[in-house]
């Protein structure tokens, strides 16, 4: 019995630090509508500040506090900076534009603290005054655990009297109802999504420092943390601080439990339990349906056919590409084979983003399934390269029209998280089951035939499967199906109306989506010899969010633009030291240069130039 | 006091107003008029900075109003009370009128929540209620007494006898002509010519997002053509 009740406050303790950083998070979005990827990469700098300053002042129980106090403060300055120099010139950029901002300062986050504080882990002092256990049940507990579990729900308590209690709390509860109603109240929004954001970045600090007697500082804290943080206020509902809690100690509480039934299940469990509750409550537990005077809602432009000098460029483009191997070196030719791949991948997201509304934080689920299908059809079945090519694709519709089924009966941020969760707990059971997937060691040896080993010779074949799939993915934009999406994506009710049914198309699109990344996964598979589980991981979805998003998702041009600059830019910085500051560096300055992406932004210089007819104000 | 003149403004390529000319001067109420999409609202958002403008001039006191945003607006004392009666669902009564508040301003009377509970008496009983478990016309009253608390000189009433129970829109009439014996102006979009004419001075119409008439209500129904052309349906 006691040791079970110990267990339970272990959980208890770490549901207080998650939910320091899942409220920080859910707070910010509320507010502000920005999905804050950069917030892990506050809750690490909390954490390495912290170090700093108990290492560093006199120890003693008030120097281990005030170090603490102070690494939030200062990570809330650090919040400040961003929020005044970044992410305020975006906010009326398309909804999601400013995660790509979020994801540059991830990047310049990480190299800036391996640059000030190297690559060891940095396990900080106990905390004086809380080091010794004291024995609860006749089991040992932790002192310092205690003093967590108070501190969880005394910050609750402060949260909830300054946002009930302060005309300041006030004016951001209805900021979260409807902005530009407060706006025209007179209240200046911009100071108060700066003090929200302020606010929600020094909770994550906190969160940081409040972990280094418990956890050595690292440089894999920022990304290990968000994907669990983004569970737990998707769980409670966005915008809600007390389902931030609830949902922190469910998590943490089952998670201490389910590890001793069956330890394997750690790093899915918070995603199944996602997904449960978000089939039960599509708004999470406390959430509600957004507001329709939340964010910025531009009214989409048409689709325009290409015009016929556009189509020539392009046809230009291909065929040159066609001609590539002729001309360039055999490592250029590999290189493009990355970027078809990425492209095709990326014009598989936007299909089910940019068309059909469904904004997905987990595409790298089908990628990495069409990879290990196209994989397993030659390690297991002995079958050649193109049976194998055509069951990636398979594969990844059979993935997708399961976890599709389930998407789509949810909208927006939701619907996101939802497929971010599927594709963890396919990663999940990629990684752990060893006799099959091969775990952590992959599968190796997945070569094309002999007739198609020569580079150049797998280069045509890569062309044809990815320069075909993007065609063809065109062609279902511009034909009923992708009017259809595109139909629902605009107005659900109107499409409804209209005798559509509205979840089947989805669906059907979803599972579209899927296929094609799946193709782009069997194509990924042959080129690089083998598949690890990192082609289903959140870095994989999130390059492809980057690529879309960066790219411009207005435009069925954005997906090329953005794949080709994303991963040419990648190949080149990544050889130098500090690359991630300057691929960081790189975002920032796109995404404050051209907020609507590169595709608009290359529209908007032609405009300049003369060379297209301008039809803005 | 308020001068808009020849604005024009679009949402995307939707060209939706077409060079509106208006004014209002102190303690006057205004009735702008005008069908349903004829540019009414879309007059009201511009004027707030809430929908972006193409070119014209809009003054208040002289001063352009074309640059400045939804807060700036605000704060020279114009008070914004949009159609819909966009309230804040999960804010009590007093909360949503906290939002509203604004520091006293000279030229203008200044209102606190004791005397709007005086003028709205159901607000008073409902004050710790959500916005959200109002009714229509509380919903409509809570609008207006929260652009109140801003101190405004001159409001902008956007239709609010749209959809509201007739016991209630007679209370609003009330409410319009207090507000002018207050000394402030009011600029009232309508589409119900009769309340209308019980509240106001004079009548604006436009329609495709252009003034078609300007006049006392005298000279509109000397001239029944012209209510027969652009507010008949």
């Amino acid at each position: 019995m006691g040791f079970y009740f110990a267990q339970l406050l272990t959980g208890l303790a770490n549901a207080s630090s998650l939910f320091l950083i899942a409220c920080g998070l859910s707070i910010i979005f509320g507010v502000t509508r920005i999905v804050n990827f950069a917030h892990g990469s506050f809750y690490m700098v909390g954490a390495y500040l912290a170090y700093t300053l108990v290492t560093t002042l006199p120890a003693g129980i008030f120097g281990f506090w005030f170090s603490v106090i102070a690494a939030a403060l200062i990570v809330g300055v650090v919040g400040l900076i961003i929020e005044v120099t970044i992410l305020r010139r975006i906010y009326h950029a398309p909804e999601l534009f400013q995660l790509v901002a979020t994801f540059g300062v991830v990047l310049i986050f990480q190299d800036g603290v391996l640059a000030i504080w190297g690559a060891e882990d940095l396990l900080g002092p106990r905390a004086p005054g809380l080091d010794r256990a004291v024995r609860i049940m006749g089991e040992p507990i932790p002192e310092y655990d205690l003093a967590l579990i108070l501190i969880g729900p005394l910050v609750l308590a402060g949260i909830w009297l300054l946002f009930h209690r302060t005309r300041w709390g006030v004016l951001v509860r209805a900021a979260t109802q409807d902005r530009d109603m407060v706006d025209a109240l007179g209240v200046n929004q911009a100071w108060l999504f700066s003090g929200v954001f302020v606010l929600g970045a020094a909770l994550a600090g906190l969160g940081g420092a409040l972990q280094i007697p418990r956890e050595a500082a690292s440089l894999q804290m920022d990304l290990s943390v968000i994907g669990e943080a983004f569970v737990v206020v998707v769980i409670g509902g966005m915008g809600s601080v007390a389902g931030a809690f609830v949902a922190a100690v469910l998590i943490s509480v089952l998670n201490a439990f389910a590890i001793l039934i069956f330890p394997q299940i750690s790093i899915v469990l918070p995603f199944v339990v996602m997904a449960v509750v978000l089939i039960v409550r599509p708004y999470g537990l406390f959430g509600k349906p957004g507001s329709e005077h939340g964010g910025a809602a531009e009214p989409e432009q048409p689709l325009r056919l290409m015009s016929s000098q556009g189509a020539m460029v392009l046809a230009a483009l291909v065929f040159a590409l066609a001609l590539s191997p002729a001309v360039v070196s055999e490592f250029s030719s590999i290189l493009l084979v990355d970027v078809m791949v990425a492209t095709l991948f990326a014009v598989s997201l936007h299909f089910m983003m940019g068309l059909g509304g469904m904004v997905s934080f987990g595409h790298a689920a089908y990628f990495g399934v069409g990879a290990y299908a196209a994989a397993m059809t030659v390690s297991f079945l002995g079958f050649g390269m193109l049976p194998a090519m055509a069951a990636g694709p398979l594969a990844a519709a059979a993935a997708a029209l399961f976890f599709g089924w389930f998407c789509v009966r949810l909208s927006g941020v939701y619907l996101a998280m939802l497929t971010l969760a599927a594709a963890q707990i396919l990663w999940g059971v990629v990684f752990q089951w060893q006799d099959v997937t091969g775990g952590d060691d992959g599968i190796l040896g997945v070569w094309p035939p002999e007739w198609a080993s020569d580079d150049r010779v797998f280069f045509y074949v890569a062309f044809v499967a990815c320069i075909g799939g993007i065609w063809l993915l065109r062609r279902v934009a511009h034909a009923p199906f992708g009017y259809g999406l595109r139909g629902i994506r605009d107005s659900e009710l109107r499409a409804e109306a209209l005798g559509m049914d509205v979840k089947l198309h989805q669906w059907m699109g979803f599972a579209l989506a899927g296929a094609f990344a799946g193709l782009a996964g069997a194509v990924f598979a042959f080129s690089k010899g083998s598949v690890f589980p990192d082609a289903l991981s959140i870095a994989q979805s999130v390059d492809g969010l980057m690529m879309v998003l960066l790219g411009g998702i207005h435009a069925l041009a954005g997906p090329i633009f953005g794949a080709g600059v994303f991963v040419l830019i990648e190949d080149w910085v990544s050889r130098l030291d500090y690359w991630r500051f300057i691929f960081g560096a790189i975002i920032l300055v796109v995404v404050l240069l051209a907020p609507d992406g590169v595709a608009g932004g290359v529209e908007r210089l032609l405009r300049v130039l003369g060379l297209r007819r301008g039809d803005a104000a | 006091m308020l001068e808009v003149v020849n604005l024009t403004a679009r949402y995307g390529r939707a060209q939706i107003l077409n060079g509106v000319t208006l004014t209002l001067a102190q303690h006057e109420v205004v009735a702008l008029l005008g069908r349903n999409g004829a540019g009414k609202t879309t007059t009201m958002k511009c004027i707030m900075g809430l929908v972006e403008k193409k070119a014209g001039e809009i003054r208040y006191d002289g001063r352009s109003l074309m640059k400045l945003p939804p807060h700036m607006i605000c704060r020279v004392g114009l008070g914004y009370v949009p159609e819909e009666r966009r309230i804040f669902p999960d804010l009590t009564v007093e909360e949503n009128l906290e939002v509203g508040r604004r520091p006293p301003r000279a030229d203008a009377p200044e209102w606190t929540e004791d005397h709007l509970f005086e003028l709205f008496p159901n607000l008073a009983e409902r004050r710790r209620n959500l916005g959200k478990q109002l009714s229509g016309g509380e919903q409509q009253m809570l609008t207006i007494a929260r652009t109140l608390m801003g101190n405004p000189r001159a409001v902008l009433l956007d239709e609010p006898s749209e959809g509201i129970a007739p016991v209630i829109v007679e209370q609003m009439a009330k409410v319009i002509t207090e507000l002018k014996n207050e000394g402030l102006s009011v600029l009232l979009s309508e589409q119900n010519l009769h309340f209308a004419r019980a509240v106001s001075d004079r009548a604006i119409i436009i329609e495709k997002g252009a003034l078609r008439f300007e006049g006392s209500f005298a000279e509109l129904d000397d001239r029944p053509e012209i209510s027969q052309q652009y507010l008949a349906v």
